[in-house]
C-alpha cells in the first residue's frame, strides 16, 4: 500500500487510561440530560438511546483520541441515526455543541433534528435512513489508509440495520480491504420498530457468526459495561475489520421503557418524567 | 466517450492523488485500466455491489478523497439511487457518478440495461449537477470539470464507444451551465442533448437546404440548466427543436416548453425525444431510436419537409 500523503500531523492526545467508574458516572449524566430533553417535545427517541449510552461513551471517553475539543484525527459515526441524542448531549458536555442548540431541539429555529446532520458541529455524516452508515464508514476506514492517515473509524449500527443488505454489502468490502481501522458496534437490543428480532426473524442470529463468515473478527459483550466495551476494542490491533456485537437493552435505565416497543418514540408525560428521574442510577453492566 | 472519459481521467489522475475510481464490476476500458495498473490502491472493484460503491465514495469524499463512482447508467443512478440521493446530494459532496451506456445505448441488452429515465431522475434530486456531453471532446471536457468542482455531487452521463465528433468546429467553447453553440444562425434554432445531437446535425443540414440558416446547440448541462440562454433562443429564431435521448418526464424539451410559456416565446416549438414507453425490441442504437421515432426521415416528416 502506497500512501498518498500524510497530511495529518497535530498530536493526539494519549487516551488516558479508562475509567469504568467514571463512565459509570457520565451515562447516569447523559441519560438525565436526554429525559430532561425529552420534556421539550412530544416525540423523540429516547429508547434507542439508552441501549447504545455505554457504547457511544465509551467510544468518545474511551477509544477516540482528541487534539482538541470535537477534533480527533478518528471518526464517530452514528450509523443508527435514531440514537443521536446521546450523541448530542455528549458533544454539548464537550463545549462542540451550545446547550442552545439543545435547547432547540427539534423546534422550527433550532439545527438539531431526530437524525444527525453532516454540518453540524461534531457529526461526521447524515444518517437516519439505516443501512448506510457501514458503507460510509468502509469509505473513510480506506481513505483514511490511502492517505497515510492512522484515523479509526468507529461506527454504530442498530440490529435492525443489519438486515439490511447494503450493510452486508459493505462488511464484505471492509473484509476485502483488511481494513483494521474499522471497528463497527452492533447495538443488539433485539427490537426492530415492529417486533423483537428474535421472534419475528430468527434466522438474523446469530449474528457474530456471520460477521466472522464475512471475514470479520469481533466479539460479543454485555452492552452496558463499560469495563467490557472498552476491553474488547483497546486489544485488537490489525488483522481486518473489528466487530463488537453488544448485548443491550432498549430502554435501558428505566423500568416501564425497557423491551417496550412505544418508547422508541414517545416522549415521557411529567409523572413518567419524575418516575424515570427517580429510577435511573449508575449502571455496573 | 468512454475511452475519451479514461484518457482524461488518467491524465488528471496523474496530477491530483485524490482522484480514485470505485466501479461496480465493470471491466476496465482503456486508460482505466492502465490507471489500475499504476495506482491499485485508488481503484476498487465494490463487485456487483452498487450500494456500497456510492457508500464508499460518500466516505472517501468526507475524509478529503475525490471519488469517482463509475457502471452502467441505470446501476450507477436507479439501483443506489436512494444511496446517491442521502449519501451524496444531501450531504452535498463532490462525487462524480459517471453511467456509461446512457439513454438506449446498450441496445440488444434490453430494457433492464436501457437508462431511458436517468436524466430526469438525476435533475430532480437537489443539489445534484447533470451534465450530458454529446461527443469525445465534450465528454473530455465534462470530466475535467467534474475532477475540479466543489459545487456538490454530478451526474455525467456518457455514451459508449465510436460516437462522432460533433463539436470540432463549434463556434464557442464548452462552458459548465450555458448552451454552447455549434453553429450560429438566426432562423432555426435546434438544442440538442448528448450523443444524439447526430441527429440534430442532420436536421440542422435539411433546414439548411431549405435556406434557412440554424444555430445547432449544445445542451450540455441539464441542471443547472441556462434558462436566460434557452429564453433569449426562443426569442431570437422562428423555429425552435430540441432533440435528446431521454423520456418525457423531466427532459429538455418539457423544461423549454414551460420557459417558453413563461417568457411568452412566439417561436413554433418542436419537441423529439424518447416515449414514455419500455423498448421491446432489439437491434443497433438507431434502430433503437428509430423505434421512438427519433429518425431522421420521421423527423422531417413531422417538422413537415416531406
Amino acid at each position: 500500500m502506497t500512501a498518498i500523503a500524510a497530511t495529518h500531523t497535530a498530536e493526539a492526545e494519549p487516551i488516558a487510561a479508562f475509567d469504568a467508574v467514571q463512565s459509570r458516572r457520565r451515562c447516569l449524566g447523559w441519560r438525565r440530560r436526554i429525559l430532561d430533553i425529552s420534556q421539550q417535545v412530544t416525540a423523540l427517541h429516547v429508547a434507542p438511546a439508552f441501549s447504545c449510552t455505554e457504547i457511544v461513551d465509551v467510544i468518545y471517553h474511551g477509544l477516540m483520541r482528541w487534539e482538541a475539543p470535537g477534533r480527533s484525527p478518528d471518526v464517530f459515526l452514528m450509523s443508527k441515526g435514531h440514537g443521536c441524542l446521546v450523541q448530542y448531549v455528549i458533544l454539548e458536555a464537550m463545549g462542540v455543541l451550545p446547550t442552545a442548540d439543545l435547547d432547540l431541539y427539534c423546534k422550527p429555529e433550532g439545527r438539531l433534528g431526530a437524525h444527525p446532520d453532516y454540518g453540524i458541529p461534531g457529526i461526521a455524516a447524515s444518517t437516519g435512513s439505516l443501512g448506510h452508515g457501514m458503507g460510509i464508514a468502509t469509505g473513510m476506514a480506506y481513505a483514511e489508509r490511502l492517505q497515510g492517515r492512522d484515523g479509526r473509524i468507529f461506527v454504530v449500527l442498530s440490529d435492525g440495520e443489519c438486515q439490511s443488505g447494503s450493510t452486508w454489502e459493505a462488511a464484505m468490502m471492509a473484509a476485502n480491504l483488511r481494513l483494521d481501522n474499522l471497528v463497527a458496534f452492533v447495538d443488539m437490543n433485539d427490537f426492530s420498530g415492529l417486533e423483537r428480532m428474535s421472534e419475528g426473524h430468527p434466522a438474523f442470529h446469530p449474528l457474530l457468526e456471520k460477521f466472522q463468515a464475512f471475514g470479520w473478527r469481533g466479539v460479543e459483550v454485555a452492552g452496558h459495561s463499560a469495563e467490557a466495551l472498552h476491553a474488547a476494542v483497546d486489544g485488537h490491533t490489525g488483522g481486518g475489520p473489528f466487530i463488537v456485537v453488544c448485548k443491550t437493552v432498549k430502554g435501558k435505565g428505566v423500568s416501564y421503557m425497557e423491551h417496550v416497543p412505544i418508547w422508541h418514540y414517545r416522549s415521557p408525560n411529567p409523572a413518567e418524567y419524575a418516575q424515570a428521574l427517580a429510577e435511573l442510577r449508575e449502571i455496573a453492566g | 466517450m468512454r475511452n475519451r472519459f479514461a484518457d482524461v481521467f488518467y491524465e488528471l489522475g496523474l496530477q491530483d492523488p485524490r482522484l480514485c475510481i470505485v466501479v461496480a464490476d465493470i471491466s476496465p476500458a482503456g486508460s482505466i485500466s492502465r490507471f489500475r495498473t499504476e495506482f491499485p490502491d485508488r481503484f476498487v472493484n465494490t463487485g456487483v455491489a452498487e450500494q456500497v460503491m456510492i457508500g464508499m465514495c460518500a466516505g472517501m469524499a468526507l475524509r478529503g478523497l475525490r471519488p469517482f463512482a463509475y457502471t452502467i447508467a441505470t446501476f450507477v443512478l436507479y439501483r443506489p439511487f436512494e444511496f446517491v440521493r442521502d449519501d451524496l446530494c444531501y450531504q452535498n459532496l463532490p462525487v462524480t457518478i459517471v453511467g456509461i451506456g446512457g439513454g438506449v445505448t446498450y441496445s440488444t441488452l434490453g430494457g433492464t440495461h436501457h437508462a431511458q429515465e436517468d436524466i430526469g431522475v438525476a435533475t430532480t434530486i437537489p443539489n445534484m449537477t447533470v451534465l450530458v456531453p454529446c461527443d469525445p471532446p465534450e465528454a473530455e471536457a465534462a470530466t475535467r470539470w467534474c475532477a475540479t468542482q466543489t459545487r456538490g455531487p454530478v451526474y455525467l452521463r456518457l455514451g459508449k464507444a465510436g460516437e462522432p465528433v460533433l463539436t470540432g468546429d463549434a463556434v464557442e467553447p464548452w462552458q459548465f451551465g450555458r448552451l454552447r453553440r455549434i453553429t450560429r444562425g438566426e432562423d432555426v434554432c435546434i438544442l440538442a442533448c448528448g450523443p444524439v445531437a447526430k441527429l440534430a446535425v442532420q436536421l440542422a443540414e435539411r433546414f439548411r437546404a431549405r435556406g434557412e440558416s440554424v444555430s445547432l446547440i449544445s445542451a450540455h448541462t441539464p441542471k443547472p440548466l441556462d434558462e436566460e440562454g434557452i429564453i433569449a433562443a426562443l426569442r431570437s429564431h422562428r423555429r425552435v427543436v430540441v432533440v435528446e435521448e431521454t423520456a418525457p418526464g423531466g427532459s429538455l424539451g418539457r423544461r423549454v416548453r414551460e420557459l417558453a410559456w413563461q417568457s411568452g416565446a412566439d417561436c413554433r416549438l418542436d419537441t423529439f425525444c424518447l416515449q414514455d414507453e419500455f423498448i421491446h425490441c432489439y437491434g443497433d442504437h438507431d434502430a433503437l431510436l428509430a423505434a421512438h421515432g427519433l429518425e431522421i426521415g420521421a423527423m422531417s416528416a413531422r417538422m413537415g419537409f416531406g
